[in-house]
């Protein structure tokens, strides 16, 4: 099939370049209220962060803890946290009790007799930097947002200090800074990525119980750990795409 | 046209003016280049500087402690994690000291007995037995113990 050359006369022909003049014209006019139309869905097609913890390797040293205050200037005094360690024990009649001194900074202490203790272990916590994340869905004012790599992050110059974040996390991973009046949460040391040195926490592990990196790299050793041992999350029954996976993890823990 | 329709269009209408007189004016630079945030404010986050140094700036000044630790059990442990945050001392190591941890609580927080600790990975001690009263440094060499 040809085309017949010959329909198009000049008259068409300036018709025609006349509307692409035009809306090219009119689209740059639009260019200022980008954020109305222009809003696509992060693709994430270079790194995906994911969290490892291998619970058989911690000792509870509060290390990981420690080592996040002094990073992210997190308030020192109780309560104010981005990691933190919980001592499970479960006693011989079944009954769940858990324990964290000052998120563990203060050191752990067997609450029970070993005789009378049934099962007990250290259960490190942080943000899951979920895939779905409650928390940044609820933000009004969008300070709260998902990167592409998949890290949840807080805009703490556009933060307007509701904390409905703070209550749509499951996990309990944000807070409210007692003297900035916004919302903090762990980054995963986004500054320290940025510049190729590991988190804070991983650095200062001393049994290379916590595992961090690219899950969409397939010699990762994240997606080595969730491969190698029979992984779960936190609440997988909310659906929130966490990805913080845990190692022989008991179904106590919640 | 009816009137009413008329009407309605030119609410319709004032209502898109206003609405992109304010969007115009309300969202902060940078909203919306990556997705529904403020990309700037990855910048912001990503220009805070770090405090826990890279472990082979250490190395460089004490070396032979470095040696002496990597030889040890202890060669897992960063030395910022027993010492505190290094940004400074590297610098300007006179004026900036480091910690020096002090006290037998000190390395109870990783060796204290407890039945959470996995037997395998640490190896614990009674503290409150294991040579009561004195320094654990003044057996251990922290860097090697
Ligand atoms: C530029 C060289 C340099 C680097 C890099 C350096 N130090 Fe030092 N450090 C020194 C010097 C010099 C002293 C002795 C200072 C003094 O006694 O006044 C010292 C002293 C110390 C002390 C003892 C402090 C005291 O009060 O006696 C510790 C602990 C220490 N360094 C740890 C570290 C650690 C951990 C790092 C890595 C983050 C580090 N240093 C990196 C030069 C360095
Ligand atoms: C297990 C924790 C631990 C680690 C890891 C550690 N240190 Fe120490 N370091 C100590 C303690 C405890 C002392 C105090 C010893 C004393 O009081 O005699 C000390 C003392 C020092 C001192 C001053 C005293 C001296 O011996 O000259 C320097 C310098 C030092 N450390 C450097 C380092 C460097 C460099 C590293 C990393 C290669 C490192 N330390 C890793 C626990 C640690
Ligand atoms: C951050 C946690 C941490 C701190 C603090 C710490 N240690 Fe250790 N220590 C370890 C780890 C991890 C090992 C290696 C695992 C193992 O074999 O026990 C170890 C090994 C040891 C060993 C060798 C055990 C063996 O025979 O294999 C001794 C002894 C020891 N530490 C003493 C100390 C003393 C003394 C201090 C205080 C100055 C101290 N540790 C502080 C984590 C720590
Ligand atoms: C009087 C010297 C002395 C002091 C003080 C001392 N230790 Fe020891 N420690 C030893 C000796 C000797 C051994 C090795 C013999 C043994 O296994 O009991 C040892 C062994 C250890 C071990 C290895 C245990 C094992 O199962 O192999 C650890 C961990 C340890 N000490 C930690 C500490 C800590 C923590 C302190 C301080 C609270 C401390 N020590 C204080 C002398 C000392």
């Amino acid at each position: 099939m040809t085309i017949d050359k010959n329909n198009y006369s000049r008259r068409d022909f300036f018709k025609k370049s006349g509307a692409i003049a035009g809306s090219v014209l009119f689209a740059s006019i639009l260019s200022p209220f980008k954020p109305v139309y222009a809003i696509e869905e992060p693709k994430g097609k270079g790194k995906w962060y994911g969290i490892g913890i291998d619970i058989d390797k911690c000792i509870g040293c509060a290390s990981c803890a420690r080592a996040c205050k002094n990073e992210n200037d997190v308030p020192l005094e109780p309560f104010f946290f981005r990691n933190w360690i919980e001592q499970y024990t479960i006693t011989n009649d079944g009954e769940i009790k858990v324990s964290s001194p000052n998120g563990g900074i203060d050191g752990f202490k067997q609450i029970l007799p070993e005789k009378d203790i049934y099962k007990t272990f250290f259960v490190p916590k942080m943000c899951n930097h979920c895939a779905k994340s409650p928390c940044t869905q609820v933000c009004p004012v969008g300070a709260s947002f998902e990167t592409e790599e998949g890290l949840a992050l807080v805009d703490q110059s556009y933060c307007i200090g509701c904390g409905y974040c703070v209550q749509a996390c499951p996990y309990g991973c944000r807070y409210m800074h007692p003297e900035k009046h916004v919302v903090d949460k762990c980054t995963l040391c986004y500054h320290r990525l940025q510049k190729g040195l590991d988190p804070a926490c991983m650095m200062a592990c001393p049994t290379g119980a916590r595992i961090y990196g690219d899950l969409h790299d397939k010699n990762s050793s994240i997606v080595k750990f969730v491969k190698e041992n029979n992984c779960v999350v936190l609440k997988p029954q909310l659906n929130t795409g966490a990805k913080l996976y845990y190692n022989s993890l008991s179904q106590e823990v919640h | 046209m009816p009137i009413q329709v008329k009407r309605l269009l030119i609410a319709f209408a004032l209502f898109f003016i206003v609405f992109f007189i304010l969007v115009y004016f309300l969202f902060p630079e940078s909203w919306g280049d990556i997705g529904p945030y403020r990309s700037l404010a990855l910048k912001e986050i990503a220009d805070k500087e770090p405090k826990y140094v890279d472990t082979e700036s250490c190395t460089m000044c004490h070396d032979s402690i470095a040696n002496l630790k990597n030889d040890g059990e202890h060669k897992s442990i960063n030395c910022q994690t027993c010492h505190g945050v290094g940004y400074k001392h590297v610098n300007e190591p006179e004026t900036n000291k480091m910690d020096i941890p002090k006290g037998r609580d000190f390395c109870a927080r990783c060796h204290a007995l407890n039945a959470a600790r996995p037997k395998n990975i640490i190896k614990q001690v009674d503290v409150n037995e294991h040579n009561k009263g004195e320094e654990c440094v003044s057996c251990h060499n922290p860097h090697k113990p």
